[in-house]
């Protein structure tokens, strides 16, 4: 897809919200959904299942309006995270410009966090994208949890950081973090038009 | 229109949402005309554009107080131009225009309708913009949305920076809301500022007004303003059902916005809008920029200024080939290969097999080299002129023209000139060397077979043309217009011209006006009949050829004898290595004197005198007229 069409002057940025089951990719784009002014909002679509689970993707188009002179649009997409829903990964991860890998804070949660994040991997690079020059950041969500239950940034960081790419720690559900973390894959994404190797290289 | 004075950049109160045009503006009052240029700022009524305009001028003046500084609004520019076309005086407006150093114009977007300000505010455009004159613009909105606006004026307000300025957040708002109360002198109780900055107001200027009611009623009223009272002081805005109250967190979506702005700009913008410009400024050329288009079309982000980079020398070698191809085969001319990059390829395999085809201008005989030319006095000025060229072919002496008597070694100097430039290139130049009645004689059969093109590009493509005995070119009309322009062409590409001539041009009153004038403006030479010491030389070389080496009184008295052109020198050498070949190489002078009773024989032509034309008319002797046959044969038909 074209990331900047600079005859018609319109930017689109494709983010995909990546992670695994119940991490909170949905939760961010519901937040990122109640902050939008009504005029700029798109028709969030949400396929869920009756448990409300993702079942298939949610996708939220924001028209940020008229940037520099370049009509802005970002389309957020989630996946599911649930294991048994690989083909849709795929296909949502299709022509992503920008990951957001949102993390699990839980301890427990922590082997799914690794699984996902693996899992993207494999997946980007079937793709033929190289998982090492996608833009990409983490978001360490429910660190509003006691300090019992969760694993502090640090140490999420030692385990799912390894590339020291931006991480933010956030409360999705109240919003913590939401608009920090989707700035910064934005600039990333648009960092990476002016010079690949140095975004690619984070 | 005077610029109001409060309006400055210190007065402005700088937020996320409007960072980004405060600091463009800066820059543009820092440096008219060298940093954004138009400066266009869009943003919804009140939020501060005005104030910006006359901030930059304000700034501009202040650091160059000789600018000529106009801010005017587009109402104003509509409003002038109306008067002026009245009264007859479009020229005196135009004027007063052109000679701005930094225009501001205020809300373009009322433009909109007005094709003849629009053309207007065009003409005035260009005028500024190629004389480095700065523009700033504002509107509210970008310039694809102002209605009915001119295309072309749409490309230009597109052409500098755009940028846009968002409602102020939150500490924004607050800040200028403690900005006016400091103005005004009034101190409101803690919280109200705050709360009043927590109203949603459609841009400053309302909030400005709530404000104003607030100090008015805080001066005059009974008592402070409170934060319970501000809903009933604020009427309708106040209450809880009118104004929205924000939410906690409304100014997020705004400033993760105006984030995103500042790295659209930095990363997106700058990036590439260069490539955007030269591909239009390409395309208005005529040349084909599909391989521009495609990059801006695609994603990939490779480096522009290298893309531009590739894209010029495309072009440099398109022009080249275009020049090339056109003299080679004059029905190319206008083909819209020439304006397509892509299409370099095949051009460079047409210009291989047209300059297949193109036979090659005569060269110079071999035979003629400057090793064999001897000099003496007479000649050394002509051989000093033709070193030169040789060193610096097209530099020195263009034209140079060598004229003398005949005999004298113009056409030996002339070959050897075209062999030596040749042999200094390597043979990379192409050395035409032709007798004038030979190019005559080409120009007529060209005439035959109509390929006078073809004739021409032969002669345009060399880089030094040689041409021997230019007398002859008197008395032909055609001939003379031909060279005038081949010898135009060759000498505006600096490529190196050499005539020789039995009389200095001056002289050559049969050839046109326009052609003398061109020979006298390079270096004219003239070489002399032998001298003394050439005599000796020559006739030492002729000895030598034939393996006899000659006592310095025989080659004493040889040269003492009358020669008057090398010719003559070199027959009598040739006489004299004869009978020393009888003699089994031996010679006297008194075989000298037995060769000077052969001599006397020959009609002797008298030398010339130089700068003496009376003297000088070849008419006046009837030896020397040229092509003496030729004429009688006329005269008897």
């Amino acid at each position: 897809m074209s990331l900047v069409n600079y005859a018609s002057r319109e930017i689109t940025c494709k983010i995909v919200y990546y992670g695994p089951g119940r991490s909170g990719k949905t939760t961010n784009l519901h937040y990122v959904y109640g902050q939008v002014p009504d005029e700029r909002k798109g028709k969030m679509v949400s396929l869920a299942t009756q448990t409300d689970r993702t079942l298939f993707f949610d996708f939220l188009p924001l028209d940020l309006g008229t940037i520099s002179g370049f009509t802005t649009r970002l389309q957020l997409y989630t996946v599911p995270g649930q294991v048994y829903y690989q083909a849709t990964r795929k296909l949502v991860l299709q022509g992503a410009d920008g990951v957001v890998f949102v993390a699990d804070s839980q301890s427990r949660q922590l082997e799914e966090n690794i699984e996902s994040l693996q899992d993207l991997h494999a997946n980007l690079g079937n793709q033929g994208m190289d998982p090492r020059t996608v833009p990409l950041v983490l978001q360490y969500n429910k660190q509003d949890l006691p300090r019992d239950m969760i694993m502090s940034v640090d140490d999420l960081d030692e385990v799912l950081n390894f590339r020291g790419v931006p991480r933010f720690a956030a409360d999705a559900l109240h919003g913590i973090g939401v608009f920090e973390t989707l700035r910064g894959i934005a600039e990333l994404v648009l960092k990476r038009l002016a010079s690949p190797a140095e975004a690619g290289s984070r | 229109m005077a610029l109001d004075v409060r309006s400055r950049f210190d007065t402005f109160v700088v937020g996320a949402a409007n960072r980004l045009a405060v600091s463009a503006a800066r820059a543009v009052a820092q440096s008219p005309g060298a940093a954004y240029n138009p400066l266009f700022i869009y943003a919804a009524s009140g939020l501060g554009k005005t104030h910006l305009l006359s901030a930059i001028g304000q700034l501009a003046k202040q650091l160059q107080p000789d600018l000529q500084v106009e801010y005017i609004t587009t109402d104003e520019l509509v409003e002038h131009l109306h008067q002026a076309v009245t009264r007859g005086e479009t020229e005196a407006f135009r004027q007063r225009f052109a000679e701005l150093d930094v225009l501001l114009l205020d809300d373009v977007q009322f433009l909109t309708g007005r094709q003849e300000t629009q053309s207007e505010l065009l003409r005035l455009f260009n005028v500024l913009q190629r004389s480095g004159k700065q523009i700033v613009l504002t509107s509210d909105r970008p310039p694809a949305e102002i209605a009915d606006l001119d295309d072309r004026l749409m490309t230009r307000f597109s052409g500098g920076l755009l940028v846009d300025m968002g409602a102020p957040d939150y500490e924004t708002r607050v800040a200028i809301l403690r900005r006016r109360c400091d103005e005004r002198d009034v101190t409101f109780p803690p919280g109200v500022v705050e709360e009043v900055a927590r109203v949603v107001f459609a841009n400053v200027r309302e909030m400005h007004g709530a404000i104003n009611r607030l100090i008015a009623f805080q001066t005059l009223g009974e008592g402070d303003v409170t934060v319970e009272s501000i809903q009933g002081l604020l009427g309708d805005r106040g209450n809880g059902s009118g104004p929205q109250r924000l939410a906690p967190k409304s100014g997020e979506y705004e400033s993760f916005l105006s984030g995103l702005a500042v790295a659209v700009a930095q990363h997106v913008d700058a990036r590439r809008v260069k490539l955007v410009e030269s591909t239009a400024e390409w395309r208005t050329q005529g040349y084909r920029t599909a391989a521009l288009e495609r990059a801006l079309q695609s994603s990939d982000t490779a480096d522009p200024d290298a893309l531009l980079k590739e894209f010029e020398q495309k072009v440099a070698r398109l022009r080249a080939l275009e020049q090339e191809i056109v003299a080679l085969d004059p029905t190319q001319r206008g083909s819209v290969q020439f304006l397509d990059p892509e299409a370099i390829d095949e051009l460079e395999r047409l210009a291989d097999t047209l300059r297949a085809e193109s036979a090659p201008p005569p060269p110079p005989d071999s035979s003629l080299v400057r090793a064999e030319f001897e000099v003496g006095p007479s000649n050394q000025l002509a051989v000093h002129a033709a070193d030169a060229i040789v060193e610096e072919p097209g530099r020195r002496y263009n034209p140079l023209v060598v004229h003398g008597g005949p005999g004298v070694g113009k056409t030996h100097l002339l070959h050897a000139i075209g062999n030596e430039l040749a042999a200094a290139s390597g043979g990379a130049m192409t050395v035409a060397c032709v007798s004038a009645s030979d190019f005559v004689n080409e120009l007529i059969a060209a005439l035959q077979d109509s390929a006078i093109e073809t004739w021409r590009g032969r002669y345009r493509r060399v880089d030094a043309l040689l041409i021997d005995q230019i007398e002859m070119f008197a008395g032909t009309e055609r001939t003379q217009d031909e060279f005038f322009h081949l010898f135009n062409a060759l000498m505006e590409t600096g490529k190196q011209v050499v005539l020789t001539s039995s009389r200095a041009p001056r002289t050559l009153t049969e050839m046109d006006e326009r052609l003398r004038s061109r020979f006298e403006g390079g270096l004219v030479v003239e070489i002399q009949p032998p001298d003394r010491l050439l005599r000796e030389k020559l006739i030492a070389r002729a000895l030598a050829a034939a393996g006899v080496e000659p006592s310095s009184d025989v080659l004493h008295a040889a040269a003492g004898l009358e020669m008057p052109t090398a010719r003559d020198v070199l027959r009598v050498g040739e006489r004299l290595a004869e009978i020393a070949t009888k003699a089994n190489g031996r010679l006297t002078s008194a075989d000298v004197s037995r060769v000077t009773s052969v001599r006397r024989s020959t009609p002797v032509h008298r030398a010339t005198p130089s700068g003496d034309t009376h003297f000088g008319d070849r008419e006046k002797t009837v030896w020397d007229w040229p092509d003496l046959s030729g004429r009688i044969i006329e005269d008897l038909r």
